[in-house]
């Protein structure tokens, strides 16, 4: 995504927030070459740019960074491909989306790495690479940390599986503090999950589903916060967070200075069990929406500062793949683009956490998960990835209209406020709001 | 995905107790030596992707006895074999003719999922752990039989309650009607969740408890098949919750011993019990077709 002669762009009048650099006043940016050129109060900068941007109203902030996506290439295009998924991105104000290993094949070797980051795969935002911590993320021998990081990888994870050996979970955290590479955990302990569909509750009692108690997840994040605080310069991450029990290992570890990171969904923090209705499986996730206790403590975990970042976890499948018996559906739901939407109306409406917050969790919070330089702020110099956003516009999310391939969403039709007006990547406009 | 047609019958748990009245009382004026050709020239499609003797057959004899036409399809010797999706399955039967599908299936919700995606009522005839409500329906009109009202009536229902369809739907019938029901097993079977399933739910883990002072007694078959990954043991279970005659004592006189049925004699109660002067058993078989006859009447409306 090189951003040289593109035109150069001026964005004027906005609201400028930008929490790594503690800003959050009306600001003009100029963009040029690919890069944050000048950052100067209104009417202030004099250089002439190609283009201009009238962002009164506006919220301007650094583009929004998404950890944790299923692009599904290579091999399962009918779910969604490199080129619909990051349009999806786009639309949905993401600069930069890192996508998970469990593809057909799994990625596991620096080839499908750099095939995964290649121009040819169409995409139009940055698109990083997490690579798989074991061979085929079948749990066994890991895989070769160093080769995937210099293809690119931004860290690993067997997502989709945990990576379930006491011992395994240690080497990959071992190799990964050597390299300083994050290790990223899908935590269930599946060896109590198996042919489960949802999460252990009334619901699912009423409902007949087997369940997943919100233990199968607490005693994984319990047992890698242990070994991140044991392995020296060790880099936990933890994936979709859904639980208060898990919340408690996360602090425990931030407390003892560990270097363990979190993240949560939107529809963690929006939606909970008893929403799955009548066996809707547009509600099925994996983790599964949890108890209303449960989504109580993650809110608090948004606003404390507890949850490093909001991730989607953005799960596209094809309508066969849902339209089955719950108990057989695939698990996931597709989440760019309503990402922003449910956290403004959710968490800065409903439950009054500040903007400042909001932005830091789609941005600076992700960036320093995965350590990712020049991003996740708008500096001089970095680059010119940048999100502008109405916090105040009312519309409805249409599945339909979707730039996913897939339709699989909880929210199709849902009024939300905050809409995405335009998404810059490397200076060069790809998305605007009508 | 739309509402289910009208005449769906889904579960219980979403009935209002009017409508259960209702389907009861039709079901009282149905006799099936005396047929009544409400549903001359429908076709019955019962689809079933699992085993049954009771309800599969009393339910086409329900048809029969009101001139319907039935047609038995099972997931062995259908395209089911093939890897046809439940959906698919359900156009299929839509485009032969199918007029009603009453639909068993392993997986709770299948029914559903059918429903909400046909134009034609959808009766479930059992999903996976979820419901089972025509039997819940049976059951309550054998009560009715036997009992005069529901008014201030003990129930027990002791076994695997986890596992058991016909515990979710009866649970669900009782309380609407102010039922005091008790449910009796190990942790196993009767998690501390169950009591979140209705109001006037209470556990016990002991069966005199669960007895005492009690008007009808449902028991439940220990489902082998549903034991995926529990351990318990069979002997451990039958000192503690068979269903024997001194045990029977403890309940009223006047109580009822119920069971869905099959039963399995010698595990959740003795053959003395099966066969004794208080089990209901067979007459909840006998019952079964005049209480479909009802659900069948009302889902092509014709619930005069």
């Amino acid at each position: 995504m090189s951003g040289k002669a593109t035109p150069s762009i001026l964005i004027k009048g906005g609201h400028f927030v930008d929490p790594a650099a503690k800003i959050n006043a009306v600001m003009d940016i100029l963009l040029r070459d690919g890069r944050v050129a000048e950052i100067a109060p209104p009417h202030q900068i004099r250089s002439a740019a190609d283009e201009k941007i009238d962002a009164r109203g506006l919220i301007v902030a650094p583009g929004f960074i998404d950890l944790h996506v299923h692009l599904r290439e290579p091999g399962q295009g009918y779910k969604e491909t490199i080129v619909t998924g990051t349009a999806a991105a786009a639309a949905g104000g993401f600069t930069t989306v890192c996508t998970m290993p469990n593809t057909a094949p799994v990625v596991d070797t620096p080839e499908w790495v750099t095939w995964l980051r290649s121009p040819e795969r169409g995409a139009v935002v940055n698109v990083l690479p997490i690579a798989a911590a074991t061979r085929s993320s079948a749990g066994g021998t890991l895989t070769d940390f160093a080769a995937l990081q210099r293809a690119g990888a931004v860290a690993v994870t067997d997502d989709g599986k945990p990576i379930l050996g006491d011992d395994t979970m240690r080497m990959a955290l071992r190799l990964g503090a050597e390299l300083n590479l994050p290790v990223v955990q899908h935590a269930e302990n599946t060896r109590i999950t198996e042919n489960c569909s949802m999460h252990s509750g009334p619901t699912s009692f009423r409902l007949g589903l087997r369940s997943m108690p919100a233990a199968a997840e607490a005693v994984i994040v319990d047992r890698d916060v242990t070994l991140a605080q044991q392995i020296r310069e060790s880099r936990l991450h933890v994936a979709h967070l859904s639980t208060s029990d898990a919340l408690k290992s996360v602090r425990r570890g931030k407390r003892a200075k560990a270097r363990v990171t979190c993240e949560v969904t939107p529809h963690h923090f929006t939606l909970i069990d008893e929403n799955v209705g009548e066996y809707n499986t547009n509600f099925k996730m994996n983790p599964p929406l949890r108890s209303a206790t449960d989504r109580e403590a993650i809110l608090v975990a948004l606003a404390d500062g507890t949850v490093d970042a909001i991730a989607t976890d953005h799960a596209p499948h094809a309508l066969h793949e849902k339209q089955v018996e719950f108990e057989r559906a695939a698990f996931g739901i597709t989440g760019l683009e309503t990402a922003l939407a449910l956290a403004i109306t959710k968490l800065h409406r409903e439950h009054k956490i500040p903007l400042m917050r909001i932005v830091e969790l789609f941005t600076s919070g992700p960036a320093r998960v995965f350590d990712l330089r020049g991003r996740g702020s708008l500096a001089k110099g970095n680059h010119a990835d940048v999100t502008i956003f109405d916090p105040k516009k009312r519309w409805t999310f249409e599945a339909a209209k979707s730039r996913s391939l897939s339709r699989n969403t909880p929210f199709d039709g849902w009024q939300l406020t905050g809409k995405v007006m335009a998404t810059i990547v490397g200076g060069k406009i790809l998305h605007r709001a009508d | 995905m739309n509402k289910p047609a009208r005449g769906s019958l889904l579960g219980i748990e979403h009935l209002e107790a009017k409508e259960i009245l209702g389907l009861l009382k039709l079901a009282r004026r149905m006799n099936p030596q005396k047929p009544r050709p409400l549903l001359r020239g429908k076709r019955v499609v019962l689809l079933f992707y699992e085993a049954s003797t009771r309800t599969r057959s009393s339910f086409e004899i329900a048809a029969k006895s009101l001139a319907g036409m039935t047609v038995l399809v099972q997931s062995s010797g259908s395209s089911i074999e093939k890897g046809e999706s439940v959906l698919d399955t359900g156009y299929t039967l839509r485009a032969v003719g199918a007029d009603c599908i009453v639909m068993r299936h392993p997986s709770a919700g299948a029914p559903h999922l059918m429903a909400s995606h046909l134009d034609i009522p959808v009766i479930n005839a059992g999903d996976g752990m979820h419901e089972h409500p025509s039997q819940a329906l049976l059951d309550a009109f054998t009560i009715l039989k036997h009992k005069r009202s529901f008014q201030g009536l003990r129930v027990a229902i002791i076994g695997d309650i986890l596992h058991s369809r016909v515990a979710r739907s009866s649970c669900h019938l009782l309380s609407k009607f102010g039922v005091n029901i008790t449910l009796c097993g190990p942790p196993e079977f009767v998690p501390d969740l169950a009591a979140t399933l209705a109001p006037g739910v209470r556990l016990t883990r002991h069966i005199e408890d669960a007895l005492r002072g009690t008007d009808v007694i449902m028991l439940l078959r220990v489902q082998k098949e549903r034991l995926a990954g529990q351990k318990i043991r069979l002997q451990d279970y039958i000192a503690r919750y068979q269903m024997t005659t001194a045990r029977l004592k403890l309940a009223k006189r006047d109580a009822i011993v119920m069971h869905p049925g099959p039963i399995i004699r010698g595990l959740e109660l003795t053959s003395e019990i099966a066969d004794g002067p208080q089990s209901v058993i067979v007459d909840e078989v006998h019952n079964g077709v005049p209480t479909r006859m009802a659900i069948l009447a009302r889902a092509m409306g014709k619930a005069k």
